[in-house]
């Protein structure tokens, strides 16, 4: 399936662009996503953390991905 | 009552008290944060903020619901910048408003405290020989 994944902060530094399309399998954790970006973009695994959102509420590591949900990288917060 | 914004201008506090202000409160609790010179030895030029702008509010209900359920508040405001800040801006806004100030102080620490931690807003440090994303790496 196709998605598509919002990126900020350093995240958009990574992937270069504020969204990045992929083709996955049907039915991807949370947890192997993060294992493919890692694999695609090296400086991922250099954050302190990376957390994945799923239609903008954090998601556990073994949620799974639908082709129309919305997600973004949430790199480390530093608000305020 | 419950408020809250992102903003792409100035923050305007004393828009911020006269809103949070109610009849039956004994006062208002307010946090400032300001854009600091300096950090880790280091001279700071300026800031820039980002957000994942729906759930960053999301995340600031939920963290002001929160605060709501565990002290006995009226109304709470939350007001925090994106884009690019210079030294002395104000990048955040807590204003709390409670019939007692033990419940307004608490409160006004919590969702400051809180929103550091959860809420997806980022912040890059500019130095004059470089940048850095606060606390990316370890």
């Amino acid at each position: 399936m196709k998605i598509s994944i919002l990126a900020f902060g350093i995240a958009k530094d990574i992937i270069g662009g504020t969204s990045l399309p992929l083709e996955v399998n049907e039915g991807l954790n949370v947890n192997e996503l993060k294992e493919l970006l890692g694999e695609k973009f090296p400086k991922f695994k250099e954050l302190t953390s990376l957390m994945i959102a799923i239609n903008n509420e954090y998601a556990m590591a073994t949620d799974s991905i639908n082709a129309t949900d919305e997600i973004a990288l949430i790199p480390p917060v530093s608000g305020g | 009552m419950i408020d809250i914004k992102l903003e792409a201008d100035t923050i305007d506090v004393s828009e911020c008290i006269r809103l949070v202000s109610s009849a039956s409160c004994g006062g208002i609790n307010v946090f400032v944060g300001t854009v600091r010179n300096h950090t880790k030895g280091k001279k700071v030029v300026a800031l820039h903020f980002e957000a994942y702008e729906l759930m960053a509010e999301k995340e600031l209900n939920k963290i002001a619901t929160t605060a709501m359920n565990l002290w006995p508040v009226e109304n709470i405001i939350i007001r925090h910048r994106v884009g690019e800040l210079t030294i002395g801006d104000v990048p955040v806004v807590i204003a709390v408003a409670a019939a007692h100030r033990a419940a307004a102080f608490d409160t006004c620490r919590y969702v400051i405290d809180s929103l550091k931690k959860t809420v997806p807003i980022v912040k890059k440090e500019i130095f004059d020989d470089g940048e850095v994303w606060v606390a990316a790496h370890p």
